[in-house]
């Protein structure tokens, strides 16, 4: 051990120590919410209002809730009102069914400034809830380094002041965990969240979610990712919040049918045992199984989305992760998820940076992180891949802003937009891991070109337009973020309902509330306007529902029942919906059905829709992607696939491509594309039940129950 | 590897064993409660469903609450137990066993109570390595 945890503890100032009631929970709630307040250290419980439970049903909706009250329309990311808010919905906690144990954490976002909600695994959402409370509220700003600590057995919480304790999180997780385990039993009860020094000083700060693996011994962590969340909890100055809970058992939801639970967390962990290895070997090798995949249907990033395969990428395909990844033991983040894809690299040994020659444990990588750091830089070396996500998480950065924000300066040094002396000596090349890393290491430093870097690509693009003269409009169309996220890993290129998958999300280009590319691009299932309309309706919608509820995504079609394919809508995994049906009554004793399942999240979606309005955002202007994203921008993309560009030309546009130049063609693609993007725009906002200009209709906020005054005052004006 | 052998060629389906189990580990007599199952193949012929000690439960345990004692045997420890059933659903004779009411799986530890009742010596615990 480095560190002496009594001498840490010596140094620790005691702010506020309150006491709570112990109660179980009711049918997967406490019906109350924990707010803590670090400018006065105030702590309290506040009631859920039974309007809140019935129209916000948990998770992320219940983090929005709380959001929206905390904060005004002039509110920053770093004001002192806006808040870190962390739920897990009704279902979350169960043990039976995979992938159960998901925290939502919602705040304003630095690079977007809008609400952002990110999902992470781990320990603390579940413990937390047991601990009795339904949500966990965070306002106001510390003046010193701060940890919370919540004693989900005694019914105590403790702000105090720690000074010493380190603030990266793979080394904090070991500190919090020694510091609070009272013997080698409880280490398992401990759960810690961190960001780490990186989120100290640029905005693509990311929060670590500790969960102790009892058969290697050791913290691991897995990552509230995306929208710069850790440089919120940084700037907060929290260090830590830990939760300790040891009562966790199969029904301390206090479900309704536990028998129910049972039986459909059965049956999927028997399609689990016996269907991943034909289906996508999550049990092996994790999300990484999609990067051969990617490749060969040529939506893999390549040069800052310029390509969709590589030849080199069979370096860094999953047989090489299988590998390296620590293979035979279960890797669920959370209890009971045979998914387990939660995989690690074990005694893996840095070559730069302050852990450089130390044995360390790497939390992946998964699919976004080898494709971003990877593929999308042309980094196609597995170790340099690693360290990269070892230390972006450590160091409490998103692997995907990122990757995605490396692989776009990049480009901007290959087009001279960036040079040695713009980037203080970073020779940024394409596949210079060194470079990427030394960039990488000046996040956590706070010194030099990486702390401009991680403003984000949306700052970047003003600052190289302002500063270096770039050209306004390639940088633009080469920056891969919306709404200030950077955009995750796959090529919409050839799928203009991921486009819409990507752009018309509520927090940025994030694949989780629809992912769409095989459905329209390579099955046609989807043709017209209207049908992706449809699709771009129901999946995001169905998917919100996982983020109410304390649910992971994967689960639901990562594998699936051996009969999908013969089913009405095999898209949908029926069976797998009926399941999560099922066990939301199980569990509420409220039953449900498909229609009102997509109600309980449109609700929600509708309302952070009208949240971004209140932050001045949330309008049609604020859903396109960068060109690149919809299509060919260079002479260099068309002529890399100019038989299908040319075959579309002939076959989509009617215009015969005979005798034009290759950047006529790109133009007249780029015309035609630029068009449908804003038919598919008028015809999703029209499912949606919006205006032209991506609002929410007063008629369809009430017909969805969602006509609550503040909502209808702030859209009343863009109606 | 110590576990319960069985010749299901000698039973008679008394359900002697069966009852011997459940009342041992749940003080009741009932199938639902026994870690040996005895079904009837027709024509007189009964087969026998007990754990082989395979093992293979105890690789997917989060919680490290199945265990190899010294003997080779599959052990279950209902306090670190948290009831997902994962050992239930990778278990290949399905024999890691569940019960209505029951948060935690249970299983057979090869006590051996079973076959000293057995009147018909259909089973038997053998040590093997």
């Amino acid at each position: 051990m480095k560190y002496d945890i009594e001498k840490l503890k010596s140094k620790h100032k005691m702010l506020k120590e309150f006491e709570y009631e112990l109660k179980p929970l009711d049918k997967g709630y406490s019906d109350r919410t924990l707010y803590i307040n670090l400018s006065s250290n105030e702590i309290k419980e506040k009631p859920v209002p039974e309007e809140m439970k019935e129209k916000f049903i948990g998770g992320k909706g219940y983090g929005l809730r709380l959001l929206w009250d905390a904060v005004n329309k002039d509110t920053k990311w770093d004001s002192e009102e806006n808040e870190i808010n962390i739920a897990i919905g009704p279902i979350g906690g169960i043990t039976n069914y995979a992938g159960a144990g998901k925290s939502l954490v919602t705040s304003i976002s630095p690079t977007t400034g809008i609400p952002i909600d990110s999902n992470v695994g781990g320990h603390f959402g579940p413990y937390f809830k047991f601990s009795g409370f339904d949500a966990l509220e965070i306002q106001g700003k510390s003046e010193n380094d701060i940890i919370i600590y919540i004693n989900g057995n005694e019914g105590k919480i403790q702000i105090f002041e720690a000074p010493d304790e380190e603030t990266n999180s793979h080394i904090l997780a070991e500190q919090m965990t020694d510091m609070f385990a009272d013997n080698e039993k409880e280490r398992q009860h401990i759960s810690t969240v961190s960001a780490g020094r990186g989120s100290d000083h640029v905005w693509i700060g990311c929060l670590n979610f500790s969960y102790y693996d009892k058969r290697r011994k050791g913290l691991r962590l897995k990552q509230a990712g995306r929208g710069g969340i850790g440089t919120v909890f940084r700037n907060k100055k929290l260090k830590a919040i830990v939760v300790k809970y040891s009562g966790l058992k199969g029904d301390t939801n206090n479900p309704v049918d536990q028998k129910t639970i049972q039986e459909k967390g059965l049956k999927f962990h028997k399609e689990m045992i016996t269907l991943d290895d034909k289906q996508c070997q999550m049990r092996t090798v994790g999300t990484a199984h999609l990067m051969e995949i990617m490749n060969d249907y040529d939506l893999l990033p390549v040069k800052n989305f310029k390509f969709g395969n590589h030849e080199d990428s069979y370096k860094i395909d999953s047989s090489v992760w299988t590998k390296l990844m620590t293979q035979g033991v279960p890797d669920g983040c959370w209890y009971g998820c045979t998914m387990s894809c939660a995989h690690a690299v074990d005694n893996f040994i840095p070559k730069t940076g302050p852990y450089k020659g130390e044995k360390v444990l790497v939390d992946g990588p998964e699919y976004e992180t080898a494709a971003g750091c990877g593929a999308n830089t042309a980094i196609f070396d597995p170790h340099a891949i690693l360290e990269m996500n070892f230390y972006c998480d450590t160091y409490g950065l998103d692997t995907i802003s990122f990757g995605t924000l490396t692989a776009f300066l990049m480009e901007c040094y290959e087009i001279g937009v960036l040079n040695k002396e713009r980037t203080g000596g970073l020779d940024l090349e394409w596949g210079n891991w060194e470079a990427a890393l030394e960039m990488l290491h000046q996040m956590a430093t706070g010194e030099g070109f990486g702390v401009t870097a991680g403003k984000g690509i949306k700052f970047m693009k003003k600052y190289f337009v302002e500063e270096f003269g770039a050209d306004p409009q390639f940088i633009n169309d080469i920056g891969f973020e919306g709404k200030g996220l950077e955009q995750s890993q796959y090529q919409s290129k050839e799928s203009l309902a991921q486009q819409g998958g990507f752009y018309m999300t509520n927090k940025g280009p994030q694949h989780d509330e629809a992912w769409l590319i095989f459905m329209d691009m390579v099955n046609n299932q989807i043709p017209t306007f209207e049908d992706k309309a449809e699709a771009l309706h129901y999946f995001p919608m169905f998917r919100t529902w996982f983020g109410l509820q304390g649910l992971c995504k994967l689960p639901w079609n990562d594998v699936e029942p051996e009969n999908n394919a013969e089913t009405d809508e095999p898209a949908k995994v029926p069976e797998h919906v009926q399941n999560y049906l099922d066990i939301y009554e199980a569990v509420t004793g409220k039953s449900l059905n498909k229609e009102e399942m997509i109600r309980q999240s449109e609700r929600v979606y509708n309302f952070q829709r009208v949240f971004n309005l209140k932050m001045g955002h949330g309008k049609r202007i604020d859903d396109h992607p960068p060109y690149r994203a919809m299509g060919p921008l260079t002479v260099e993309e068309y002529d890399s696939r100019q038989e299908r560009y040319d075959t579309q030309m002939k076959e989509l546009i009617n215009i015969d491509p005979e005798g034009k130049t290759s950047e006529e063609k790109v133009k007249i693609h780029r015309e035609w594309r630029e068009d449908r993007y804003e038919k598919l725009l008028d015809a999703v906002y029209k499912r949606r039940g919006w205006t032209k200009d991506g609002i929410p209709k007063i008629e369809h906020l009430k017909a969805i129950g969602m006509d609550l005054p503040e909502l209808i005052d702030t859209v009343k004006d863009h109606q | 590897m110590k576990y319960l052998k069985t010749y299901p060629e000698k039973c008679i389906g008394c359900m002697t064993c069966v009852d011997v189990c459940s009342n041992l580990y749940f003080k009741e007599v009932t199938p639902e409660k026994s870690c040996i199952e005895v079904y009837d193949e027709g024509d007189g012929n009964f087969g026998l469903s007990v754990c082989n000690q395979c093992q293979t439960c105890v690789a997917e345990c989060h919680t490290l609450a199945l265990t190899i004692n010294k003997f080779g045997t599959v052990m279950l420890s209902k306090n670190l137990c948290i009831g997902c059933y994962a050992c239930v659903a990778v278990c290949p004779t399905d024999n890691m066993r569940t019960y209505l009411e029951g948060l935690v799986p249970f299983k057979c530890i090869a006590c051996g109570a079973c076959a000293r009742e057995c009147p018909a010596d259909a089973l038997e615990i053998v040590t093997e390595d």
